[in-house]
């Protein structure tokens, strides 16, 4: 499927007190299933609010999103969000935690101990099955994200959306998890778009780099394929000339061509 | 060593406030004839206490009968304020046009005095006891409204979110997120809640009579026996003690 989600024409405007402020115009986006896509841009460049949109959070005041040919009219379960700060429940275990996520999906069709398997499962997924009975507030930042991926993905969801997933991390447990992550998308065979700041993070990852303009009424500046092979590795990739190049091509497009308004 | 430096740190300073508030009460009590000493409240206490659960008569029974009976008000009262209090809490948190329009209602009657509802109390239930129920639930049912439709509204828009995103039913936002979200602003609200109960009972009972630990101050005062009212004021405030430290080891409990 060619347009698993199809954004078309997406504008989203705030009502203010000053007014109406738009943060995002004529956002058109078409994702293959199984792709994964990159959303970078500036801060306050409206990345995260195209993420929202399509994650049903917030509605566009003007446009079309649909995700497997349904209009997108509010969150549901067939997309699975990963938040920047990981949006645990601290009074639930890890188990806990993904289980709520599996019983809304799934207890209609399956019993208890399919539910409990499914749960289990997840978090065999992310490493983190040791940790199930442990509380968000006993495991480390990268960790709480992990849960936070095992539960996007319980739901056997259509799409992996995830907002700066590794922001809040340090630099080499940001590393692990992308490795991690990247075998996991291979395993499942996930549709992904993620929102980041971070560069080599979006070539890296990505098969497609949608590189956004800065707001206000931001939109879609360039979007660069990624056709490096699969399984990628971090350390091959340092030296590669493809790699680089696509590197300096984001960079490129971040600091001569769109470098943040505060800045320039 | 070791217990030198715990001795100096926390046991110390606590010990020496008590031997100064002893000391400066012995002072006071030699310089007046009408207030008793330290010794003369201790020899009456022990007397007191020895037999804690005499009934003589409707209106002289022991100090543990009191102190039970005003637990058993304060109980009572509180428990109805927690019950009609904490889900309106929940709905005027909840719910903006209804917070809305209690909240200037809220605002006025807050800051009125407990003792002020009595003769309300009196009028309509026509007995003593329920009027000092009454009063107890009214002064205990505004801190569990305002600090539990507190905590509602400072339920991070984050968990919402994943209600949103997870797709939850309203029982189950209710069960896995506003309320352990709201549990701890709740338990300060209780907290509150009782303190000014139990401050307020016992000038309930002066004005009300029967068996309680106010209305046994009252009557120590007719009977001019000083060394009780100074008894029930160290009762009365070890009670209190006691079950602010009780809620504070729930609330421990419950917080994340």
């Amino acid at each position: 499927m060619k347009n698993y989600v199809h954004i078309e024409n997406a504008q989203m405007s705030f009502e203010t007190r000053k007014g109406v402020f738009v943060a995002l115009k004529d956002v058109s986006l078409n994702i293959a299933r199984g792709e994964f896509i990159s959303l970078i841009g500036h801060s306050g460049c409206g990345k995260s609010t195209l993420l929202n949109l399509v994650a049903g959070l917030l509605m566009p005041t003007e446009g079309v999103l649909l995700c497997a040919d349904r209009e997108i009219g509010g969150p549901g379960p067939d997309r699975g969000v990963v938040f920047q700060n990981h949006s645990l429940l601290p009074w639930l275990t890890c188990f806990e935690n993904v289980h709520l996520a599996v019983e809304r999906v799934f207890s209609a069709s399956e019993d208890k101990a399919q539910l409990e398997i499914r749960t289990r499962n997840a978090l065999a997924l992310v490493h983190l099955t040791h940790a199930e009975d442990k509380y968000p507030h006993e495991i480390s930042g990268g960790m709480k994200q992990r849960v936070g991926i095992a539960r996007a993905l319980s739901m056997q969801p259509k799409v992996l959306l995830m907002d700066e997933p590794f922001g809040a991390l340090d630099a080499l447990t940001r590393a692990q998890l992308q490795d991690e992550l990247m075998k996991i998308v291979a395993k499942t065979n996930s549709t992904v778009i993620m929102v980041t700041h971070d560069v080599d993070e979006a070539v890296l990852l990505s098969d497609r780099v949608v590189m956004m303009t800065n707001g206000p009424a931001a939109t879609i500046g360039e979007i660069l394929e990624v056709n490096l092979p699969r399984p990628r590795n971090r350390l091959e990739l340092a030296g590669d000339v493809e790699y680089m190049r696509l590197r300096s091509e984001v960079l490129r497009f971040l600091y001569e061509r769109h470098a943040h308004p505060a800045a320039a | 060593m070791k217990f030198r430096r715990y001795f100096g740190e926390h046991l110390f300073p606590p010990l020496l406030g008590a031997a100064l508030f002893l000391l400066v009460w012995m002072i006071l009590a030699q310089s007046s004839d009408a207030l008793p000493g330290p010794m003369k409240t201790l020899d009456s206490a022990i007397a007191l206490f020895s037999d804690p659960f005499y009934q003589k008569t409707p209106n002289d029974q022991g100090i543990g009968w009191n102190i039970l009976n005003s637990l058993g008000r304060v109980g009572v009262g509180f428990g109805l304020a927690a019950l009609i209090g904490i889900p309106l809490g929940f709905i005027v948190g909840r719910i903006q046009f209804i917070d809305k329009m209690t909240s200037p209602i809220i605002s006025m009657l807050r800051p009125v005095s407990p003792l002020a509802w009595l003769p309300i109390g009196l009028l309509v239930f026509k007995a003593a006891n329920p009027a000092a129920i009454w009063v107890i639930f009214i002064s205990s049912i505004w801190p569990m409204i305002i600090n539990t439709a507190m905590g509602v509204r400072q339920l991070p828009q984050d968990y919402m979110n994943v209600a949103r995103v997870l797709n939850l039913s309203e029982w189950k936002i209710f069960t896995k997120i506003l309320f352990p979200a709201t549990l701890p602003y709740m338990l300060t609200g209780i907290r509150l809640a009782i303190g000014t109960a139990w401050l307020v009972i016992v000038a309930a009972e002066m004005l009300t009579g029967g068996v309680g630990i106010g209305f046994w101050v009252w009557d120590e005062w007719n009977n001019l026996n000083v060394e009780h009212i100074i008894i029930a004021i160290f009762v009365v405030g070890i009670v209190g003690l006691l079950l602010e430290m009780l809620l504070v080891r729930i609330a421990k409990r419950f917080s994340y």
